[in-house]
């Protein structure tokens, strides 16, 4: 399903935008999110579930981000000679990509926590 | 694309996501789990392959097929991102800092490397 999703976005997105990669970015750090809140959520505030957490997290958001794509993309940056292009997107990338995890994470806990 | 093409990408996304789920899992039970190495070793595994397909001239949809849907689903950077925030929540923060830079930079030159020997070939 994440890999369909992904997919799907990269071939009626494609190409819009030239240099920046918007639509990588845009999944690996949405994907990014959604992995902070399922892991929080099923790891420490329901009971442990055996499935729910590989089908989830490893498989759909797992599937839906993707490393590979990015590395490739950051390697035709510096071919291009675009390093601070390179810098920015591999820099953005984890930075949103941590933040999005951090928040995610705050988010389960505090609702937990009210709760 | 058509509906064909459809179906061959799920099948493969969820071929490529139980081929990490299983290098993650025997790496995992070898190094075990203080370092995420077995993320590591798909992410640069993958990136390898998927600029090695570069590398051999894959366009189109052969490249959405074994690029996108497949190498794109058994590498993650979700993953990646989320232990990356678990280990400074431990606060281990040289391991984090260096699973990003290790990754980062290993990961581009595992796409170089896999795309230089596409083009020799």
């Amino acid at each position: 399903m994440g890999a369909l999703l992904r997919v799907a976005l990269n071939q009626t997105h494609a190409g819009a935008a030239p240099g920046w990669p918007w639509v990588t970015f845009a999944e690996n750090i949405l994907g990014t999110f959604l992995l902070g809140y399922f892991a929080t959520r099923l790891q420490e505030r329901l009971p442990l579930s055996a499935y729910r957490r590989p089908l989830l997290g490893t498989g759909f958001c797992g599937a839906f981000t993707t490393f590979s794509t990015m590395q490739v993309e950051l390697l035709e940056m510096l071919d291009a000679h675009r390093y601070g292009l390179a810098v920015a997107y591999a820099a953005s990338s984890v930075i949103l990509g941590y933040g999005s995890v951090h928040l995610a994470t705050l988010y389960v806990r505090r609702a937990r926590a009210i709760a | 694309m058509t509906v064909t093409v459809w179906i061959a990408v799920g099948l493969l996304g969820g071929i490529g996501a139980l081929g990490r789920f299983f290098v993650d899992g025997v790496i995992a039970s070898r190094f075990g789990r203080d370092y995420p190495i077995g993320t590591l070793v798909v992410n640069l595994s993958g990136a390898t392959l998927l600029g090695f397909l570069v590398g051999l001239g894959f366009t189109g949809t052969r490249l959405v097929l074994a690029g996108t849907a497949t190498l794109g689903s058994y590498t993650t950077f979700s993953t990646w991102m989320l232990e990356t925030q678990r280990l400074v929540e431990d606060g281990q923060l040289v391991l984090a800092g260096a699973n990003i830079l290790i990754s980062l930079v290993a990961g581009v030159g595992a796409a170089a490397l896999g795309r230089f020997i596409g083009t020799q070939l």
